[in-house]
C-alpha cells in the first residue's frame, strides 16, 4: 500500500454512482430497498431519481415479488436488500419468482459476508454463494474493488439475466488501477502470474491474495492470483488452466467452507487428476463477532496467516512431486 | 349469461377428463374456482389469444397455482394452445405441467408455491401506475393460502402504493387439504382484515354464480384502493359427490365416478339448452 493512497470509498457507493447514471437515461431501471437505502447509500440515486426509487418496507420476500413483477412488466429493478436477509428470507421468492419464472431482477446482497461483524450470525452472510448458486438461472457476483463494482454494474445495467450481487460494507483497498481492464461476466481475471501456485479468490478475499503473494516472492514463492468475480456460471477454462500450470490451488473467501468459492473451484478440479485444492474460509460455526478485520484475522483472512498456509501447501508440494 | 353457464360445465367437463387420464390433479380446487376462471376470461380479461404478450393484454397472475387443470381447460377453449395439447397434461415433457407455466402462451408468471401471486401482481400493477398504462392486474388466491406471511406483506402494499388497478379474488370454499380451513387456521373475519389493510371488499354470496362475480367484477375500483372480491364458492363444485368434501381437493375419480361425473354435467348442460 506504499505507493497508494488508502481508498475511502465504498463499493456500494460505486453501485450508486452508476445506477443514477444509468437511471437518468432509462426511466425503466429501478431500485427497491428494504428501509435499506441507507445502508446501500443509495441516498444519492433516491434524491436524483425519486419515481425511480420504490420503497417497500422491512419485507424481503415483497421486495423480491414485487421487483419479479415490474421486471415481467419491463422495469430493470435493482433490489438492494442486506445480503443475510435478502440470500435467506427471500430465497423461495428468488427461486420461483426471480429464477423460474426468469425476470430480469438484479438482487444486490449489501453488507454481505461479515461486513456486520459485531452483529452475530443474524446479519452475517457466510451462506449466500452456497445458496444462490445452486438455483438454476441466476448468476453470481462478487466485485473485489470499486473498480470492479463499477465495472460489474455497468455491464449488469446492460444484462437481461436475473443476477445476485454480493457486496461489502466497507471500502476496500484498490485491485485495479481503473474500471478499464475489459470486465465480462463469467470470465475470470487474471491479476498476477506465477507458476508455484494458484491463488483464487473472490470479492473483499481478492485483495488480501495480491497482498500474499507479493510478500511471498521474498520467499521465491510464485504465486498466480485469479480473482473469480463470477461464481455463477463460473469460469471453468481459467481455473483448469491455472491449476495445471501450478499443480496447486488455494481458494480464499469470506464464506462458509462449504458450498462457496472454494466448493465450486473443487467441481471444477474434480475432473482433473494431481492437482491439490485447500479451501481457505470460515469454518462451519456460527463465525466469531467483532470488527470485519478482526473476524477476518481470527480465521486467518489475512496476508500474513494465509501466506504461511501457502507457503506450507507449497512444500508439500515439492516433497510430492521431488520438484 | 346461459352461454358463460354453459362454458362453465364443458370446462369442468374437460377438468374430469384430464385429471382421470392424467390420474393427478387438485379436481375439488378446479371445481371450486371454475366460475371465476370463466367470468375472468370470457368476459372480463382484456386479452388475446393471438397476441398473448400484447402490451396492453390484462394480467391475470394465479395465486392458487395447484388449480392448474381448469387453467389449462380454459387456455385451451380460449386458443392460447390447442385442445389436442391437454392430452399431454401431466405427461413426461409436457409443457402442461402441473402448476402454471410460463412457457405456455398466456401464462404470465410461474406459481406453485402459495402466497406469491399477490406481491408478485403488486409488482405488475405498479408497473402499470408508474408509466400510466391502462391495463388491469387480477390475481386468484385460495382460501388456505391465506396463512402465509406473505400474502399480507402483498396486501399491505397493495394498499400502500393506491393500486386501484388490482383486483384479487380469494376462493373461499372454506376447506383445505386437511380439512375446514377455520379449523387449519382461523383466517376470519376476512371482510374486516382487508379493510383494515386498505382494501376495498366485495363480498360475493355464491362465488359459483357468474352473474354475481361479472358484478363485482364490473363495480369501480373505489379511488386509491385494491379491490378484493371475497368469493364464497363451494369446493368440489358441480357433482354432489365430491362437493364440499376436502378428500376432493386433489383426489383422482374412478372410472365409474367419472361417468357419473359426466351424467350429472350433461344433465346440467340439458337444463341450460331449454
Ligand atoms: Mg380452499
Amino acid at each position: 500500500m506504499s505507493d497508494k493512497e488508502m481508498n475511502k470509498i465504498a463499493n456500494r457507493q460505486v453501485m450508486c454512482e452508476v445506477l443514477t447514471e444509468a437511471g437518468k437515461k432509462s426511466k425503466d431501471l429501478l431500485v427497491l430497498t428494504s428501509d435499506s437505502r441507507g445502508s446501500a447509500s443509495l441516498v444519492p440515486f433516491a434524491e436524483a431519481l425519486p419515481k425511480q426509487m420504490i420503497e417497500v418496507g422491512i419485507a424481503e420476500q415483497n421486495i423480491v415479488s414485487i421487483a419479479a413483477g415490474l421486471a415481467h412488466s419491463g422495469k430493470r429493478p435493482f433490489v438492494a436488500s442486506p445480503a443475510a436477509f435478502l440470500s435467506m428470507r427471500s430465497i423461495e421468492q428468488v427461486k420461483v419468482d426471480v429464477a423460474y419464472s426468469n425476470t430480469n431482477v438484479k438482487l444486490v446482497g449489501i453488507s454481505g459476508g461479515v461486513s456486520y461483524g459485531s452483529l452475530g450470525m443474524s446479519h452475517h452472510s457466510l451462506q449466500d454463494i452456497a445458496v444462490t448458486r445452486a438455483i438454476p438461472n441466476l448468476q453470481v457476483l462478487l466485485p473485489a474493488d470499486r473498480h470492479e463494482t463499477k465495472a460489474m454494474f455497468q455491464a449488469l445495467t446492460h444484462s437481461d439475466q436475473p443476477a445476485y450481487i454480493r457486496l461489502g460494507r466497507n471500502p476496500v483497498q484498490d485491485c485495479y488501477s481503473d474500471a478499464n481492464y475489459g470486465f465480462e461476466i463469467g470470465k475470470a481475471v487474471t491479476m498476477k502470474e506465477g507458476t508455484d501456485v494458484v491463488l483464487i479468490a473472490t470479492g473483499e478475499t481478492v485483495r488480501i491474495a495480491l497482498d500474499t503473494a507479493e510478500n511471498l516472492m521474498k520467499d521465491n514463492i510464485s504465486c498466480k492470483v485469479l480473482n473469480i468475480h463470477t461464481i455463477k456460471p463460473i469460469d471453468k477454462e481459467a481455473i483448469l488452466s491455472a491449476a495445471k500450470e501450478t499443480g496447486l490451488v488455494v481458494s480464499i473467501e469470506e464464506h462458509s467452507i462449504f458450498g462457496g468459492l472454494g466448493g465450486a473451484v473443487a467441481e471444477v478440479l474434480s475432473e482433473v487428476a494431481d492437482v491439490i485444492h485447500k479451501i481457505i474460509g470460515i469454518p462451519d460455526e456460527p463465525a466469531v463477532t467483532g470488527t470485519g478485520l478482526e473476524i477476518f484475522t481470527h480465521y486467518g483472512l489475512e496476508p500474513k496467516s494465509f501466506g504461511k498456509i501457502v507457503k506450507e501447501m507449497v512444500a508439500q508440494k515439492h516433497d510430492k512431486t521431488g520438484v | 349469461m346461459n352461454e358463460l353457464q354453459k362454458k362453465a360445465l364443458e370446462i369442468r367437463k374437460d377438468v374430469w377428463r384430464m385429471i382421470k387420464n392424467a390420474k393427478t390433479g387438485h379436481t375439488g380446487s378446479d371445481l371450486s374456482c371454475a366460475d371465476i376462471l370463466v367470468s375472468l376470461y370470457y368476459h372480463v380479461l382484456n386479452v388475446d389469444p393471438k397476441n398473448p404478450k400484447a402490451d396492453d393484454r390484462d394480467r391475470y397472475v394465479q395465486s392458487k397455482g395447484h388449480a392448474v387443470e381448469v387453467y389449462w381447460a380454459i387456455l385451451a377453449d380460449k386458443g392460447f394452445i390447442s385442445k389436442e395439447e391437454l392430452a399431454t397434461y401431466s405427461q413426461y415433457g409436457s409443457r402442461l405441467i402441473g402448476h402454471p407455466n410460463n412457457k405456455v402462451p398466456g401464462v404470465e408468471m410461474n406459481t406453485g408455491s402459495l402466497g406469491h401471486g399477490l406481491a408478485v401482481s403488486v409488482g405488475i400493477a405498479l408497473a402499470a401506475k408508474l408509466d400510466q398504462r391502462s391495463y388491469q392486474t387480477y390475481t386468484l388466491l385460495g382460501d388456505g393460502e391465506l396463512a402465509e406471511g406473505s400474502v399480507w406483506e402483498g396486501a399491505m402494499a397493495a394498499a400502500n402504493y393506491q393500486l386501484d388497478n388490482l383486483t384479487a379474488i380469494i376462493d373461499r370454499n372454506g376447506l383445505q387439504i386437511t380439512g375446514k380451513s377455520e379449523e387449519v387456521m382461523r383466517v376470519e373475519p376476512l371482510k374486516e382484515k382487508w379493510e383494515a389493510f386498505g382494501w376495498q371488499v366485495l363480498e360475493v354470496a355464491d362465488g359459483n354464480d357468474i352473474e354475481s362475480l361479472i358484478r363485482a367484477f364490473e363495480t369501480p375500483h373505489e379511488e386509491g384502493k385494491p379491490k378484493m372480491i371475497l368469493a364464497h364458492t363451494v369446493k368440489g363444485k358441480g357433482v354432489a359427490f365430491a362437493e364440499n368434501v376436502a378428500a376432493w381437493h386433489h383426489k383422482v375419480p374412478t372410472d365409474e365416478q367419472y361417468e357419473e361425473a359426466l351424467v350429472s354435467l350433461n344433465q346440467q348442460l340439458e337444463v341450460l339448452e331449454k
